[in-house]
This record gives structure tokens, sequence and C-alpha cells, in this order.
């Protein structure tokens, strides 16, 4: 009988050693994170205001701002997403749809699995011959949107053909009985059912991208930008400007990566709180990942 | 009622790459009569009914021989030359597990009119109405029609799928072991349906359960590793049968 409770008190042991490591492991990443973010709001904080947001950036540190630095961002990734989701749909739905299993595809799906491991400044190179040299889209928005694109476009992919495996064959064939051709499943059954699942890829491709340095600066983008592209609202017929896809841009990282290059103090303040924006932003991106995920889960059950 | 037939199988055979699951199998379908298919797992009654409306074409290396001529129209609708589409324009099917869209009731039964075009309102309504009547359901969704299907109950659920399949006017439906997710209660309005189901349209089932067959159908069709062993009334199939595997089969004795 003692013998049994010996046994017991030295399984627990074990059982508990790991429930303290295994919480110490998690608390690592958590606190690493926290101590992050407190030692950027502490150097950042103070140069967190409205002016900092709405200005251009300065030989002044106190006068700097990342007015340029967000609205390239916003825009190069508006471009991203606009190449990148119906280009990875297109192709995920073609892979799990329409492909017939054989040769081709598994090359083409062992190729998009290592397309999402590729180092992104070799994205860099690639745009730079393509787009800049070849297609002569300049060291502009349009470029760096695309190249973006082109990064998160096999996370897009993936995410797709994972949320397409998802629905139930039983679906599929439920719509066929009906006499329902392919793109008829597709766009009323495949489409609708597999959203929550591939927004949640694009999200987080994109907030990846949003990070992204080095191929932005393998394209040329520049570092100091004191002005803002075209407008894409004209008062002139026909109202609407695609000027500003052609324009030269700088994103965030690449504004903080400037700034923490400067030798003065002040600088690298305005380098921590552009920090703290670009944070918040990818945080506020994986939240509504989140958000849209839960929604469809509810809404959708097999 | 006079008999006559609404498809006739010749020299049916069926190949999953090369496996050869239906060999030669003749058979004529009653209009307006329930067939019921019985037989032990992997006898190759389900991969049967599934000839007829082509679902084996949505998967590779499937091949058919023989012919299911679909009368009076006299078309074989297994021919290369016919579209498995138009066939399922004919033929519905209900399946095993109930399988509605995660839509609304109403977008269920409304989706067979809507991939033929038809999108006006007023006659989606209407078509809505009459096929949930039809399929003894309207009563308990009339007034949420636009909640979700899968908020409906497994039997109800299964009635829903009837439903959108009665909604396209088709000349035949095929059951595949309609009630094998069910409960005895919810399977005993299942199996009144289609007992009323018959008076409109022909309808071929298959079942695991014999005493089901012999319920509901008019036909019944013994198949055993890719063969019809034998084919007749029900209540002869059952009562007097006229091969000693069917006699067999029914009484216990293997399966």
């Amino acid at each position: 009988m003692s013998d049994i409770k010996k046994r017991i008190r030295y399984n627990k042991f074990w059982n508990y050693l790991f429930l303290i490591i295994g919480l110490l492991s998690t608390l690592v990443g958590l606190l690493l994170l926290c101590v992050l973010m407190i030692d950027l709001a502490l150097d950042g904080a103070s140069r967190l205001n409205y002016q900092f947001l709405t200005s251009y950036p300065s030989r002044f540190p106190e006068e700097a701002g990342i007015l340029s630095a967000w609205v390239g961002s916003f825009l190069v990734l508006l471009v991203t997403a606009l190449a990148a989701i119906p280009l990875g749909v297109a192709a995920g739905i073609y892979l799990e749809e329409y492909g017939r299993k054989n040769w081709l595809t598994d090359i083409i799906e062992i190729n998009t699995a290592n397309l999402a491991g590729v180092p992104s400044i070799v994205y860099g190179l690639l745009a730079l011959g393509l787009f800049v040299n070849f297609f002569k889209f300049g060291e502009s928005i349009l470029t760096g949107g695309l190249t973006l694109a082109l990064l998160i476009l096999p996370m897009v992919i993936m995410a797709t053909r994972e949320s397409i495996r998802a629905i139930p064959n039983s679906i599929r064939e439920a719509s066929y009985a009906l006499g329902a051709t392919k793109w008829q499943t597709v766009q009323w059954h495949i489409i609708p059912y597999s959203t929550g699942g591939i927004l949640t890829g694009v999200i987080i491709g994109i907030s990846r991208a949003i990070g992204e340095t080095a191929p932005i600066i393998t394209i040329g983008a520049l570092t100091f930008i004191a002005f803002l592209p075209a407008p894409p609202l004209t008062p002139e017929f026909p109202f609407l400007s695609f000027q500003w896809l052609m324009d030269p841009f700088t994103v965030m990282p690449i504004q903080m990566f400037n700034w923490v290059s400067r030798p003065q103090q002040a600088f690298q303040q305005n380098a921590a709180a552009a920090g703290i924006v670009l944070m918040l932003m990818t945080l506020i991106m994986n939240g509504l990942a989140i958000y849209i995920r839960y929604r469809f889960r509810k809404k959708i059950k097999w | 009622m006079t008999e006559t037939s609404k498809a006739e199988t010749k020299n049916l055979s069926f190949f999953y790459g090369n496996f050869q699951a239906l060999k030669n199998i003749n058979l004529s379908i009653l209009e307006k009569k329930v067939t019921a298919l019985i037989g032990p797992s992997g006898c190759g009654k389900t991969t049967f009914l599934r000839c007829f409306n082509r679902m084996h074409d949505l998967y590779p290396h499937n091949r058919y021989e023989g012919e299911i001529i679909l009368l009076p129209e006299n078309t074989n609708i297994i021919s290369p030359d016919i579209d498995p589409i138009e066939v399922r324009m004919h033929i519905s099917m209900v399946f095993q597990k109930p399988n509605p869209f995660p839509k609304s009731i109403y977008e269920n039964v409304a989706y067979g009119l809507r991939v033929r075009g038809i999108n006006k309102k007023s006659a989606l309504d209407e078509k809505v109405e009459k096929s949930l009547r039809e399929a003894a359901l309207w009563d308990e969704v009339r007034n949420r029609l636009y909640g979700q299907a899968f908020d409906l109950s497994g039997g109800q659920q299964q009635r829903l799928c009837i439903a959108r399949a009665l909604a396209t006017d088709p000349e035949m439906i095929l059951f595949d072991e309609p009630t094998s997710a069910l409960d005895p209660i919810a399977t005993s309005k299942i199996e009144e349906l289609i007992i009323e189901l018959k008076s409109k349209v022909t309808i071929l089932i298959v079942t695991h359960n014999m005493q089901q067959a012999a319920r509901i159908s008019d036909k019944t069709g013994f198949f055993y590793l890719g063969e019809l062993i034998e084919y007749s009334t029900t209540d002869k199939l059952f009562t007097a049968p006229a091969v000693k595997q069917t006699e067999e089969y029914i009484t216990g004795r293997f399966g």
C-alpha cells in the first residue's frame, strides 16, 4: 500500500516538474515581449504625439515625424493586398478544386512550400531585376507593393488551400448532385466557406510584410522622403489618379532604420516611437485576424 | 397501376482503377416505385447508385462499361457523350449523412433552382414552400426559413436535404442509406416520406437495413461482391428468395 503511495508521489513529482518547466518556458517568451514593449515605451512614449504622426522627417529630431513612412507603408500594403489576394486565392482554388493530382501539381505544391521559406532579400533581388529594371516601374510604390505581394503569395496560397481542404467533401457532392458546375460550386460554396481562413492567412501575411525592410531597401526605396505621393482623387476629370503608384516612397521599418543609424540620442527616441506605432499596427492586424477567424468559425459548422 | 420502366441497366460494369466494383448488372427500375438495394458492406450497392447521377465522374480513374438507359427519353446516361451535369439536372440525390449547406433553410432548398438560373423571388418562394411541404418539413420551419440549416435536428436536416432534392422536379431520386445516421423516430418519418413521394417520382434507395427495404420498397435487389444476385418484388425476395445466397443473407447467416 505504502509502496503504491510512494510510486504515486514519485510520478506526481515529475508531473509537477514539467508543469514548472512548461510555465517558465511560456513566460520567457511573454516576459521578453513585455520587456521589449516597456523598453520601447520608455524610450519613445514622449515622442508619440499628433505632431509625430503628421510630420515629415527632418534634420531636427524634435520636428521629425513618420507621416511619409506610415502613408508609404499603408499604400504599399494596399498594393500588396490587391495583388496577392486575387492571385493567391485563384491559385489556391485552382490547385485544390481544378488541378488533377499529378506530377505537375506535386511540383507546384513543393515549390509553393519552398517559396514561403525563401529569404526576403532574394525577393528583393528578383523584384529589382523584374519590376525596376525590366518593367521600368522605378523605385515606386507599385514596385514595393508587388515585391511584398510576391513575398506573401505563398502564404496566401497555402492559407487558401488549407481552408478549402477543411470543407467536407459531402458539401461539394451535395452541390454537384444538384447539377452545379465546378465554378458554381466554387462561387457559392468553396469561396464563402473558406473566406475566414483565407482572410486570416492574408492578414498574417500582411502583418509580416509590414515589417519587411530588406526587399524594400533592395529595390531602392528612399530613406528620406519629405513629401506625400500624389493624391488618388483629383479635382479635374476623371477625378481618379494613379500617379501615386509611380511615386517614390519610404516605409516604417526603413524610417526606423534611418533614425537608429544616426548618432544623436533624440533620433533613437524617434526610432523607438516609430517602433511602438509599427508594433501597434501589427498587433491590431493580428487581433483582426483572430476576430475574423472567430466570427467565421461561429457561423459555419460542419 | 401499370408497370413501366424508368431506367434499365444493360451489362453495367464499373471500375475504380483496376478494381471491378460492379459486374454486368442488368436491372430494370420501375417508374414511380421504390426500388431498394440491399447487401453487405462493400458489395457495390452504393457504387451502383452513384452511377445514376454520374457522381463517379467527379473523381479520377473511374470507368463505366455497359449502359444505363433512361426512359422514356431512351438515352444512355453513362455514355461519354452525355454531360454528367445534364444527368444530375434530371436525377437528384440524398446522401448518407445529412449534408445541408451552411446557409439558411431557404437558400438550401433554393440552391438547385439558382443553379438552373432561377432567381426570381416569387418563383423561388413558391417552389421552396412546395418542396418543404412535400418533404413534410414546412410546418416545422415556416417561421424560420432564414435561420441556419445547421440549427435543425439531424432528422430535420435530412428532410431538408430531401426538400432540396425535390425542388428541381427530378424524374428520379437516389437515396444512399438516408437513415443510417438517424434515430428510430426520425427514421420512420423519412420512411413515411419516401412511401408518399413515390406517387410523384421514381425512387432508388440503398439501405443497410433489411426491415427498411421490406417496409418501403416495391422491388428489391440483393447485391453481393459486385454482382446482382437476385432481383424481384420485395414480397417475393423476403418470403421466398430464389437464390440460396439471398436466403442466407436475409436470414442473417452472413453479411
